[in-house]
């Protein structure tokens, strides 16, 4: 093994030296088809929607709704797309958003204000997180396995807090989040949380070694512990962040929703995973970018608004969603090859 | 508990005194047989025959689901002579047959089913009837009447109905009304029903016109993020009626996100939440249409008179009656106080 760390793929950005030469060329070039194809997507359904409703859908506030329902969904996203590009999985994510969820709105039951809510939600994310991550970091467990065991057991845990109950918030400073009075020029508070968090997991990603070594990782796990990295402790990490960003999620949600309740994340997994795999991001791990995510998010997000718009029903929105996942990934695909 | 008190007041004080007014009533008529004189005697709050109740409900992880096993069991709880087995709540149709096999095997005297799926549960219904335990059918009915003996539920049409009927009084004099529709979860039968119902009224009024329906799913969550949506969709619109008030609870936060208030709304199932804010009346939620959990106390009276082979009193009836169906109640400013207590969390 002379040559340590080497990037697994060749699509793999290689991001040390194409950055030293000109930031702004490597954005450019890591822009590359498979971004386009997605803006293209994007562009397509906001283009259907302003076809069948203009007046609706071009709407400043359908813009707000639509960025708002993205925000916890995408915060969510970001810290899974981490886990995939090291080739892991989490599972639990909706999971631990109904735990933390429903654990910070039982302390604001008892009245532990704004910034015991936020940092109870927080932690359990991180608690979940760090169990995760032993568990398949030093329990050598399979990430698969690990994570569905948080699943259920978190989900049991978030039941028995609640007894099946909705837990109303009355706080004030936390419910005025979601209000329009408190939008930052026309940006709504939770928007802005989710902006800020894509554009920090975007800058570990792309100008971090925590960055680089999350790729490796994922590219090839053996030839990064032989180039002396701890691959162990970096699972650790990645778990870890997957728990923060869904402690995130579940204040965003608790903003959003006003409440706490056990069926809060239901199915976050599985849109998670959707909304990253449509970015681009390998589920063998080795490749994904943070803004294929939160495009593959928007995309979601865009379509649900447009079939609610349109007055569609449930069984038609969900068939659809299906046929859409084949083909954006289908798409992606014929690209892909094309570069 | 004072909800259970009173109704228990309601159910077999009062009535018995009523059932006694009765048949004075009845005797002074030209028959002078008299009626139900009881072979089979009612059953009353006195100490009888031990029964041993087995309960099967789903997972209560919703409000209205876990207001219904707080019911059994304090009901349970308050009879001497009743023991009640109840078995882990479970959303899996598989599971839940297993766990019903199981109180089979115990040998329950009676067995009171709240099915996750009711079509899919009627062969153990069946199995259990053959095997000697009669079955009280809790809500979601089962698909044969072999396979229960006697069946109480809430009234899902009649949901929608009073629900239609309550919005179409209130718009009755405005012209082209426009109403939409947050339904619950689309895969529930219960709520294609609340669906029909709801439409069936409105067809009453010709001025009225459904404009929009989405499907939630019976979450918080869920009824935030639909309900901002139709809000969206819809610029304005007179009367919303809400299949659910767990989901109201979302509902109403993305109404208020929305800033409007333009119309009136009815929710359903009759959470202390809703009844409060309807108290209050201080948002756009202006009535519930009820949907009682109390329905699983009366399913472990109905349980142990079958147990005790005894009739309820208040009817002429010496058997237990093989169906019962809940009236969907429209609460509103006007009656909030009566049913206050039996909001649930």
């Amino acid at each position: 093994m002379t040559q340590p760390v080497s990037p697994p793929r060749d699509d793999t950005p290689k991001l040390s030296s194409q950055a030293e030469r000109s930031p702004w060329r490597a954005v450019v070039a890591r822009a590359d088809v498979r971004t386009l194809s997605l803006l293209g997507v994007l562009a397509v359904l906001i283009l259907i929607g302003g076809i069948t409703k203009p007046d609706e859908f071009l709407d400043t506030r359908n813009l707000q709704l639509v960025l708002t329902q993205a925000s916890v969904i995408g915060v969510v996203t970001v810290g899974m797309t981490f886990v995939i590009i090291s080739g892991g999985i989490d599972l639990s994510v909706g999971a631990i958003v109904a735990l933390a969820s429903v654990w910070a709105t039982t302390v604001a039951t008892q009245d532990f204000g704004f910034t015991g809510v936020l940092f109870t939600a927080v932690l359990v994310g991180v608690g979940c997180g760090l169990v995760n991550g032993v568990l398949i970091a030093y329990g050598a467990m399979v990430p698969f396995i690990a994570t569905l065991a948080m699943l259920a057991s978190a989900r049991g845990l978030a039941l028995q807090i609640t007894d099946g109950n909705t837990q109303v918030v009355t706080i004030d400073g936390i419910l005025d989040l979601g209000e329009r009075d408190s939008y930052i020029l026309g940006v709504p508070p939770l928007v802005l949380m989710f902006a800020v968090v894509t554009i920090i997991g975007w800058l570990v990603l792309n100008r971090t070694t925590f960055g680089r070594r999350t790729v490796a990782v994922g590219g090839n796990a053996e030839a990064t512990r032989l180039a002396g990295i701890d691959v162990r402790r970096q699972r650790l990490y990645l778990y870890l962040l997957s728990g923060l960003c869904c402690g995130i999620a579940a204040f965003m949600l608790i903003i959003l929703s006003g409440s706490g309740q056990n069926t809060n994340g239901n199915l976050y997994e599985l849109d998670a995973i959707a909304a990253a795999i449509i970015g681009g991001t390998l589920l063998t791990g080795g490749r994904g970018t943070i803004v294929g995510s939160v495009l593959g998010v928007l995309i979601f997000t865009t379509i649900t608004n447009i079939f609610a718009l349109n007055n569609l029903q449930s069984d038609v929105q969900q068939i659809a969603k299906g046929a859409i996942i084949v083909a954006a990934v289908l798409v992606q695909r014929r690209t892909a090859n094309t570069t | 508990m004072p909800e259970l008190t009173s109704r228990r007041g309601l159910l077999f004080g009062t009535a018995a005194v009523s059932a006694g007014v009765l048949l004075a009533g009845c005797t002074s008529n030209e028959s002078d047989d008299e009626p139900a004189s009881n072979d089979q005697p009612a059953a009353d709050d006195k100490k009888g025959k031990q029964v041993t109740i087995g309960f099967a409900g789903p997972q209560a992880d919703h409000g209205w689901l876990n207001a219904i096993n707080d019911n059994a069991k304090s009901r349970a709880k308050k009879y001497e002579d009743v023991t009640l087995e109840i078995t882990e709540g479970s959303n899996d149709t598989a599971a839940q047959i297993g766990q019903i096999e199981t109180l089979i095997n115990k040998k329950v005297d009676v067995l009171v089913i709240l099915p996750a799926d009711g079509k899919a549960l009627t062969q153990v219904g069946l199995k259990a009837m053959r095997a000697g335990i009669p079955v009280v059918n809790l809500d979601r009915i089962f698909n044969s009447p072999q396979a229960y003996r006697s069946y109480i539920g809430g009234d899902n049409f009649g949901m929608g109905l009073n629900a239609g009927h309550y919005i179409g009084e209130k718009l009755k004099d405005k012209k082209n009304a426009k109403v939409i529709e947050l339904a619950g979860l689309d895969n529930l039968e219960l709520t294609k029903q609340r669906t029909a119902g709801f439409d069936a009224a409105l067809k009453n009024y010709p001025n009225i016109k459904k404009v929009a329906r989405q499907a939630a799913e019976f979450t918080v969550e869920s009824g935030q993020a639909k309900m901002s949506q139709l809000l969206q969709a819809q610029s304005s619109f007179d009367a919303l009626w809400n299949h659910d008030d767990d989901q109201g609870v979302g509902a109403l936060r993305a109404i208020e996100q929305a800033g409007r208030d333009d119309f009136l709304m009815v929710g359903g199932a009759g959470a202390l939440s809703a009844m409060q804010a309807i108290e209050s009346d201080n948002s756009v939620l202006k009535a519930t249409v009820l949907y009682p959990p109390t329905m699983a106390a009366s399913a472990i009276d109905l349980a142990r008179a079958l147990g005790q082979g005894k009739g309820i009193s208040g009817l002429a009836e010496f058997e237990i009656p093989s169906s019962l169906t809940l009236y969907s109640a429209v609460v509103d400013k006007e009656n909030v106080k009566t049913y206050l207590p039996t909001g649930f969390k």
